[in-house]
Order: structure tokens, then C-alpha cells, then sequence
């Protein structure tokens, strides 16, 4: 930071008025950090103690390791020596760049050199920095140990006697954390005003909130939601979570600019935007400047469309052991965790790269005994190659299956939660390229070969898909030709698509059915499988959410007896202006809401059952956001959790017995409220009376002084009340005769 | 029962009023008219022209006798109900918001606009019947006997209490007022809806120990008039324009909806432009009625509780008369307190 004005103390200003102005402490505290050129210097410490002889055998052994994080010669190494002729123990060394210079010290420092001596390499400039005289203490003071403090227990919401879920809520600018109640009104946990400025986001296993600020990101944790830890990237726009919680990755469109005095950002962050952080340590791990991906081609006359954001940029490996980014067009780079260094110090060259998915779950394919994680990425025509899908294994960077594509317009790729299948949605043109269809290709990842099976029988283009969490099930949204005018929603067909059973494995993917003239748009699948909602969302006109039950335990239709499936329309619910649909972590519940991000129009969100009963409708005022809490995986075993669903009546009476017992309470509070209410008001109306009595007494008015002046043409009430006349018309026919004329 | 439809006026409703009896009704809009209507088949009795501009606000003496109504022609003018001749124009320097009987007909309340420099008012008239046979109506005080200036937030509606004992006004700020009659000092005021919310109606109970307010806060209040403690509050999720408490049964009718600024930007299902029944003592809504087009400006009952009529922003009247079950329906707790 450059002196200012500001920043001089009283004092400082006292010192001018001398003659000989000391300005040797302002200088030191302000001193402008010079481009020294020492920035690719790195001191190392911790060497052996040698002869002046075995000095150039020495430099040539350290130069191996030095070489392994930066390009150093021989003369790049200055290791002088004592009037003794014997080397002090540490070596200037100078690297080709100052990045390489960081790195040393990053990868270098702490390592051992052999078994008696570990190296300790600083920077140059550090140590000029904080080596300065006075600058260190010359007596050792003990580093203060702070006292233990028990922390919160971070998942203590999982142990709810009842198992309820949690879910925060963002209307206005308050952020609140509730219990869901069912029908009952949600119970309160949290309620901050301010909590975040952006959004709010749970990690993937549900154990931290992270709120959104200009000075980073913080994650609350904990029974209370205390603070936990804070990642001061200044502006972040955008977080994602590893799927282990293990790392934290922040974006930012400005480039971050490091101002000294901070304590956890340095020099190498300055002019990135993405952060990659150690939850744990809550330091950086490695930042990066982000690529944008290539804007579509912009159309003849008009502007050059935005460039857009390629996010998530880093995609994590289902167990965090590597994470990846794709540069695109021309490679993928693979980084190793927890150091954050390129696997195999190079990226994968891949021309031409469009976008590429890891599998979310470790997968072992028939045949292959050696740790691997998958991961599938395409590429397009280029000249007269074919486009390509290819997965690569990782980290031998294998390809293991590659398959060729023409006519290809955009390629989809869809990860089966488990890692079992990937679906690729390939959308093709035709010759001409005027109409446009789409073929699904499902790579069957677990069998021997990874054997691809083509979906093609449908007609139109796929603008959703969707597979069934942990099945093999999945639903396709398609359209045709779109009706003119931009007020009618497209018309779409929603297909569900299941194998055929076939023994143990599973047989071939079937069409189970179509529902045509649709709006529909969005697919929900419940987390835990079966159940799946097709909707229609962020529509103006149509809202239509229909709840589908993939194993409905009843009559089968013939025409679908051999495929696992048996597909029912269970309800049908409408929520004016959806725009999300979000199911609970259990399956149980599902929230639908409309989103003030979106549009302004009867915000809130309702409660549903899994089957679509509308448990609560919950109109709020500048709603954002509602997010279920996750929940970390069970820990129960496969054994167990079978165990459990035989004995599911068992457990069933037990909470029903709960549930019945909790009504009752509820309905006799409600009553005792009530009679409390009513004779509260009952006392104050008669106190009211008797105290107006007494006013009138002690007025000396009479007991009707309210009653309307005397006015002869307008009787006074009472006088004339209970002589009513009834007037009564009754017909009656006394004769009636016929009489034929002519 | 269904509904009765009064569609007389061509613009949008600011007040109706039953007379104490509960067969007539009298209705006020910006069209400049009053009409008067029977409350048992609907049919216009006849109107009462004269106001040269919108009219706010219409009161009927308790011996239904003289009609008032309060204008934005800057007059308040007294109405021979019978023969349909205004017998008597007062000019105020601004609009008359809202006049109001005195609890036995004596005294006429005027309030006034706060406009042109000019501070709001509440203006205290008295009020003669002649010689009791309807003749001679039209000798009236020419002078108000009083004049309570509301310096801080003008006044938007106001009524009397029991005895006419107190005048409670009703503020723009969202606040209520507490004045004596005699003196038009200021007694009592308290925030009792969110600051800088209007209140737009005041209505009290039959006994008049006890009123209700409803305001842009999207709530209406039930407030003592001796102290002016805050009994109920009923919330809506729509800014409330009207509210009014029933006779015979314990309920509160609320009605109200979006701005009428902003009814056209939106859809209609957005607009709530139902009339809202609430149980006077829980608090619970326990019903509502649909059938407007437009906001709710103004709501009525029925002195003993046997209707109830609405006017809108899309300029009907619409009286309801209440079935069976509106009177069988009772809580719990209700019936065991009757049975005791």
C-alpha cells in the first residue's frame, strides 16, 4: 500500500516539524515494494555441511529435486563457501520465473533431502523481509496455546427424534433455517436478517450454509449456526462444493487484487478469478484465472453474444482425488488432490473438446481390477473427422471407449448416479440441416467392453432428460415443431423409458410410454428413485406439476408386462408461476415455489407430499430461495437397511402411535387457547358495560342516551317493533272447465 | 342466497351505509351521486344530485331522517332521506374524506382534506330535526361547534365512541386518535398499524365500546375506544381498505386488494379482491367471498347482522344476504359456553 496522508499517525506529523526528519519507520512501514528482480530467488536451508570438493557433487544432487518444480541451471546455484573451505549448510538458487520461484517454496519446503537433512526453502524477498533486523524478537516468547473450546457438533440436525429435515429459507433480505413440520407450520430454528447478500447454498453432505458476501464466502455450521470458517474472496459470485466437502471453489468476474496486510490471500492470488480452498485449513489451495467458454457463433448483424461462464469450472472426481478443467477446444487439465498439482505435470491435449463429466460415483468395470475414475468428454466435427464420446480413465489417462458420431449438432452427457450407464444425447441434423432429431446412446459402463446401446425411435428433439437416481429407469422431455407466436409454451411429449427384464441384469432400454401434448419442461426425480415429477416450469401460462409413480403396485397394462416398469399418474397439482421443484433428502416431501428471481408474481412455495397432496401453501412476500438441507450418506449397512424395510410396519405403528399422540396435544392446546381466548373477551365486555354504567350514572344520563333523536315521521326503534303486517297473496283455482267452440 | 348486484353507479364506490332499521342502504361513488337502495330486493329507491363533485363519504342520522355525505366539491350537504331535497350545504376550504352520526343523531362529524396549505380538520356539526314532523330541516347551524386541527398526520377517517364520549380519529401515519368532543383536546394516540400506512376505514361495534381499523399494512385492528388498547389483529396478505364487525355473530369482514393503480398490470387471480371473514375473537379467517372485479372499498353490515354488502373499485354493490349454516356455524368452545 502507497503512503497516504490518511494513514500518517499524530505523531508522524509532530516529526516534521524537526530539522532532521527520521523517516527511517515510515519507510520501513510503507516502503514501496520495488520489482527487485529477487523475485526468482529462493534461499535453501538444511544442507549438508561439505567440503568445498564434493560442493559441485552436492549442487548437481539438489538440482534434481530443484528441477522438478522449475527450469535452474548449475550456475543458477550460489553456495558459498566459509574461509574454512567448507559450505555453511544453504545455497541461492535462481529459477527462469518468479512462478517458479512460489512453487519451490511451496513443494520444496519441508522435504527431505536424504535421511539426516530435510530442506527449508524460502523466498529471497521473505526473508529480507522478515529476516531485517529487529524485526524478529531476540528472546523466544511461548506462542500463546489457546485454550480448547468444544466446537458444535456439526451434524447434530441429524439426530432429530423424529428424523425431520431441515430447510433454509431466503425471502426479502432474511435468511432463516426451519425444521419441516408437515402440515403444522415449519419450526424455527434460525432467522437472520442479512445473513447473505447473494444466495445461500448447503454443502453436498448438508453439514455447512454457506452465505455469499463481497468479502467471500462463510460457512455456518453447527446446532446454533456459528460461524465455522471464512474464505475472503473478495466479489465472489459463485461457489461450488466438492462432493466430499473437502474443498470449496469461488469465482469471481473481477480478478482479485491482493493489498498487503492480508493475512490469507498472497501475491500468487493476485489477478485470478477462481479459488480453489481447503475447507479444513480454510487456505487457498491453488487460484486460476478462468477461461471463458467460447460464445455461440454470433449471427450475421448482430453483436457478438456475451461471453458466458463456464461453471461449475472445476468438476470433481466422485471421491475428490482429482479435480478437472477443460480449456475448451483444446484440452482437459486433470489436477491431483490434496496438492493441487497437474497429474503428470501435463493436460490432456484433446482438439477440439466441448465439455466433458466425471462419473459421480466410483465405478468397477467387468474385468478391470486397478483403481480408476472414470470420466466421458466429446468432441466435434472437425474437417472430415467424425465427432467423438470417449471416457478416459484416470489416472492412466486410458481411453477406454471411444464412439464415433455424424451430424452432430450438440452432445449431452448424462452420468446414471451410480456411474452404471451414461446417456449421451446426441442432437443430429439432418443433410440440409433444417430439421433436427435426437439419438440416445448409452454407454453400459459396468459391462465387459462398455457395450453402447442407440435409442432412436424418437421423432423429435430431446429438451430434457433425466435418469432415475440409482436406477435404470430415466425420462425424456421432446418437442416437435414449435407453434408460431411466442404466447403459447411448446407443446412436448414426456417419455419414460425402462430395460426389460431380463434375469439379473438388465435387459435392453424400452419405451414404457408417451404422453403427448405436454408443456412440461422440467423432470424431477425423487432422490430416492421411483417416483419422479415431470413439470412445467417458468412458464407464463401453464404451471402443471403431474407426480408419476414408476412402480405403481397395482394391475399392470399387458402391453408392459415384460419391462420393469409400471408407470401411474398419481396426481396432478398446479402451482401458479413455478419456478422450482425441490424434493426433500428422504423422498418424503417436495417443495415447489416461485421465485422473486425469476418473476414478481405470487411468490412462496407449497408443501407436497411425495404422492402430491398439498400439505401447506406458503405465500411469502420477496421469496428467493428454498433448499432442503442434504444429508450425508447412511450409515447403515446394505444388510441393515434391508432389514429395517422388512420390519416397516413394525416401526410404522410406533410413529403412527407418535403422530396421533403429537394431534392430540396440538388439538387440546388449540381448545384451551380458545376458551381462554373467549372468556377473556366475555370478561371484557362485561367489565366495558358495567363501567359504562357507571358513567352514565355518575353523567346523571338516561339509560338511551345513543338512541336516536325523537322524529315523528321516523319511529323510534322499539315503538312500532313486532307489528308487522304480512300481506299474502293466495291463488287458488276454484273451476276450470273446457269448452269446444265450433 | 345469491348475491343482489346494485349496478347504479358509473364509477367506483366509496362508501355504502344501512340505516339503522337495515332496509335501505345508501351508496356513494366519484360519480357524483348518492343513491339509496332497498336492502331486500335491490331496487333503487332513487338518488340524491346535487354534488358537483366525487363523493367520499355518506352518513345516515340513526332516525333515518337526514343523509350527509361529504364531497370533493369541498362541501358536506344534509339530505331530506324522505323527499330527496338537500337541505343544507356547509363549505369547507378542502374535500370532506368522511362524516359520521353521533351515536344519538345530534352532532355530525366532518374530516377533512389536507390540501392547498391547508391543515386536515375534524369538523363537529350540530345537527337539528326541525319540528320533529320533517319540517323545517333545513334550519341548521351555519357555524361548526368545533374544529380539531391534526397538525401532525391528518386525519383520514374518524367516528364517535359510545356516549359520544370520544371522537376516534384514524391518521395517514398509521396511528389512532382519541379526541374529547367537548374540548377537541387530543387524549390518546398510539401507533397502532405500521408507521407511514394509511388507515383507510374506522367502523364500530353496536355497542360502540369497540372499533375496527383497516389498514395499508395489510391488517385490521380491533381497538378499545376507552383506551385504545389493541384487542385483535387480523391479518390479510392484501392492503385493506375496508372492515367491518357483525352483529348477531361474532365476525369481522375485511375487504381490500391490490392497489387500484396496479390492478391492470397484473393477472386477476393476483388481485384477492375477495371479502374476508375473520372470527372476532380467535383471530382465525374463517371464510371468503369472491365475486368483485376490482378492490373492495367499502363494506357494511347489516344492523342486525342479517347481510352484509360490499361496494368495489369496479363500481357494483353487491348485498349479500346470509343462509343458514352462516348462522348455525360455531366453534366448539362457542356452543359449551351457550350450553352453560
Amino acid at each position: 500500500m502507497a503512503p497516504s496522508f490518511d494513514t500518517l499517525s499524530e505523531q508522524d506529523l509532530h516529526e516534521e516539524e524537526e530539522e532532521e526528519i527520521d523517516f527511517s519507520d515510515l519507510k520501513e512501514q510503507f516502503d514501496v515494494k520495488l520489482d527487485e528482480g529477487l523475485d526468482t530467488f529462493v534461499v535453501i536451508d538444511g544442507l549438508p555441511v561439505v567440503p568445498e570438493d564434493s560442493r559441485q557433487k552436492l549442487i548437481k544432487f539438489l538440482l534434481r529435486k530443484l528441477n522438478s518444480v522449475g527450469q535452474a541451471s548449475e550456475d543458477a546455484v550460489f553456495m558459498p563457501v566459509t574461509d574454512k573451505g567448507m559450505t555453511e549448510g544453504f545455497a541461492f538458487v535462481e529459477y527462469e520465473t518468479p512462478e517458479q520461484a512460489v512453487a519451490a517454496v511451496k513443494q520444496l519446503h519441508g522435504v527431505p533431502l536424504d535421511k539426516k537433512h530435510t530442506l527449508s526453502v524460502n523466498k529471497l524477498m521473505d526473508i529480507e523481509r522478515y529476516g531485517r533486523e529487529g524485526r524478529i524478537e531476540d528472546e523466544y516468547v511461548e506462542p500463546q496455546v489457546e485454550a480448547f473450546k468444544e466446537k458444535e457438533h456439526l451434524r447434530s440436525w441429524m439426530g432429530d427424534s423424529q428424523a425431520r429435515d431441515q430447510f433454509a429459507l431466503y425471502r426479502n433480505d432474511k435468511v432463516g433455517v426451519f425444521w419441516n413440520n408437515k402440515s403444522n407450520p415449519p419450526e424455527n430454528v434460525v432467522d437472520r436478517a442479512h445473513w447473505t447478500q447473494l444466495f445461500v447454498q448447503w454443502s453436498p453432505k448438508g453439514t455447512f450454509l454457506a452465505s455469499v458476501h463481497p468479502q467471500g464466502v462463510q460457512l455456518w455450521g453447527g446446532a446454533s449456526f456459528s460461524k465455522q470458517k471464512q474464505f475472503p474472496h473478495p466479489f465472489v459470485q459463485l461457489v461450488e462444493f466438492s462432493p466430499l466437502e473437502g474443498y470449496l471453489t469461488t469465482w469471481s468476474s473481477r480478478p482479485i487484487q491482493v493489498e498487503e496486510g492480508q493475512p490469507i490471500l498472497t501475491y500468487e492470488e493476485d489477478g485470478k478469478n477462481i479459488i480453489v480452498w481447503d475447507i479444513e485449513t480454510g487456505k487457498p489451495l491453488r487460484s486460476f484465472v478462468s477461461h471463458d467458454l467460447a460464445a455461440g457463433p454470433a449471427d450475421e448483424g448482430e453483436v457478438a453474444p456475451k461471453k458466458k461462464v463456464q461453471w461449475p469450472a472445476f468438476k470433481w472426481s466422485a471421491d475428490e482425488k482429482y479435480v478437472a478443467r477443460m480449456l475448451q477446444g483444446q484440452s482437459i487439465s486433470i489436477y491431483e488432490l490434496p496438492n493441487m498439482n497437474l497429474l503428470n505435470k501435463t493436460s490432456v491435449k484433446i482438439e477440439g473438446v466441448n465439455d466433458f463429466e466425471w462419473s459421480p460415483a466410483t465405478v468397477t468395470r467387468d474385468g478391470v481390477k486397478q483403481y480408476e475414475q472414470l470420466l466421458c468428454f466429446w468432441t466435434p466435427e472437425i474437417g472430415s473427422n467424425p465427432a467423438r464420446v470417449a471416457m478416459m480413465s484416470v489416472p492412466s489417462k486410458e481411453i477406454v471407449r471411444t464412439r464415433n458420431l455424424f451430424n452432430v449438432s450438440d452432445v449431452k452427457l448424462h452420468w446414471q448416479s451410480q456411474g452404471a450407464y451414461v446417456c449421451v444425447k446426441v442432437d443430429r441434423h439432418s443433410k440440409s440441416k433444417k430439421s433436427m432429431a435426437t439419438n440416445l446412446e448409452i454407454f453400459r459402463v459396468k459391462e465387459k467392453g462398455v457395450p453402447v446401446e442407440v435409442v432412436d425411435n424418437l421423432r423429435d428433439t430431446v429438451i430434457n432428460f433425466a435418469w432415475e437416481p440409482n436406477g435404470s429407469r430415466f425420462v425424456a422431455i421432446t418437442t416437435g415443431e414449435n407453434p408460431a407466436g411466442p404466447a403459447a409454451p411448446p407443446r412436448t411429449g414426456v417419455q419414460f423409458f425402462a430395460t426389460e427384464k431380463k434375469g439379473s441384469t438388465a435387459g435392453n432400454f424400452k419405451l414404457v410410454r408417451t404422453v403427448e401434448k405436454k408443456t412440461s419442461n422440467g423432470i424431477y426425480w425423487s432422490p430416492k428413485g421411483r417416483f419422479v415429477i415431470v413439470a412445467t416450469v417458468h412458464s407464463q401460462s401453464s404451471f402443471d406439476l403431474d407426480f408419476w409413480d414408476m412402480d405403481f403396485e397395482g394391475e399392470k397394462v399387458e402391453a408392459e408386462k415384460d419391462l420393469a416398469a409400471n408407470l401411474q399418474l398419481m396426481k396432478t397439482v398446479e402451482h401458479y408461476g413455478v419456478t422450482d421443484v425441490e424434493w426433500d433428502p428422504t423422498g418424503r416431501y417436495v417443495v415447489t415455489s416461485a421465485s422473486v428471481w425469476t418473476h414478481s408474481m405470487e411468490n412462496g412455495w407449497n408443501l407436497h407430499t411425495f404422492s402430491g397432496t398439498t400439505l401447506s401453501e406458503n405465500p411469502t412476500e420477496k421469496f428467493k430461495q428454498f433448499l432442503w438441507r442434504p444429508r450425508p450418506p447412511t450409515l447403515l449397512s446394505k444388510e441393515e437397511q434391508k432389514q429395517v424395510r422388512k420390519n416397516l410396519r413394525e416401526y410404522s405403528k410406533e410413529f403412527d402411535e407418535e403422530d396421533r399422540f403429537a394431534v392430540d396435544i396440538a388439538n387440546t392446546a388449540v381448545v384451551e387457547t380458545r376458551k381462554r381466548v373467549l372468556n377473556e373477551w366475555l370478561a371484557w365486555m362485561r367489565q366495558e358495560k358495567e363501567l359504562q354504567a357507571e358513567e352514565k350514572e355518575a353523567l346523571g344520563l338516561p339509560e338511551d342516551v345513543d338512541s336516536p333523536q325523537a322524529a315523528k315521521d321516523a319511529p323510534v326503534g322499539g315503538q312500532e317493533q313486532g307489528d308487522t303486517v304480512v300481506e299474502e297473496i293466495v291463488e287458488e283455482i276454484i273451476e276450470e272447465t273446457e269448452e269446444v267452440i265450433g | 342466497m345469491r348475491p343482489i348486484l346494485l349496478s347504479g353507479h358509473e364509477r367506483s364506490l366509496n362508501q355504502i351505509r344501512y340505516n339503522k332499521d337495515g332496509d335501505l342502504l345508501f351508496s356513494v361513488s366519484k360519480d357524483k351521486n348518492v343513491c339509496a337502495w332497498w336492502t331486500a330486493n335491490g331496487e333503487r329507491l332513487g338518488t340524491y344530485a346535487g354534488h358537483q363533485g366525487a363523493i367520499w363519504t355518506v352518513d345516515v342520522s340513526p332516525n333515518t331522517v337526514i343523509l350527509a355525505t361529504g364531497s370533493a366539491d369541498n362541501t358536506v350537504r344534509l339530505w331530506n332521506i324522505k323527499t330527496g331535497d338537500c337541505i343544507k350545504v356547509w363549505e369547507f376550504p378542502t374535500a370532506v374524506k368522511r362524516v359520521a352520526f353521533s351515536p344519538d343523531g345530534s352532532k355530525l362529524l366532518a374530516v377533512t382534506e389536507k390540501r392547498m396549505g391547508f391543515l386536515g380538520s375534524i369538523a363537529v356539526l350540530d345537527i337539528a330535526y326541525g319540528d320533529g314532523e320533517g319540517n323545517n330541516l333545513d334550519v341548521q347551524a351555519e357555524e361548526p361547534s368545533l374544529r380539531i386541527t391534526c397538525a401532525e398526520s391528518k386525519a383520514t377517517v374518524a367516528g364517535w365512541s359510545y356516549m359520544a364520549k370520544y371522537i376516534i380519529a384514524a391518521h395517514e401515519d398509521g396511528s389512532v386518535s382519541q379526541y374529547d368532543p367537548k374540548t377537541g383536546d387530543q387524549l390518546e394516540n398510539i401507533q397502532a398499524h405500521e408507521f407511514d400506512h394509511q388507515i383507510n376505514d374506522i367502523q364500530f361495534s353496536a355497542d360502540r365500546t369497540h372499533f375496527i381499523t383497516a389498514s395499508k399494512d395489510k391488517t385490521a385492528k380491533l381497538i378499545s375506544a376507552r383506551n385504545l388498547a389493541i384487542l385483535k389483529t387480523y391479518p390479510a396478505d392484501t392492503p385493506l381498505n375496508s372492515a367491518s364487525i357483525t352483529n348477531k355473530k361474532d365476525y369481522v369482514i375485511l375487504g381490500g386488494g391490490q392497489a387500484a393503480m396496479d390492478v391492470t398490470t397484473t393477472s386477476a387471480r393476483q388481485g384477492k379482491f375477495e371479502a374476508r371473514f375473520y372470527h372476532k375473537v380467535f383471530e382465525d379467517e374463517i371464510g371468503r367471498v369472491r365475486g368483485h372485479f376490482g378492490p373492495l372499498n367499502t363494506i357494511d353490515v347489516h344492523p342486525a347482522g342479517t347481510s352484509y354488502a360490499s361496494g368495489g373499485e369496479d363500481g357494483y354493490v353487491r348485498i349479500h344476504h346470509f343462509d343458514k349454516p352462516y348462522f348455525d356455524f360455531m366453534y366448539e368452545v362457542e356452543r359449551e359456553q351457550l350450553r352453560k
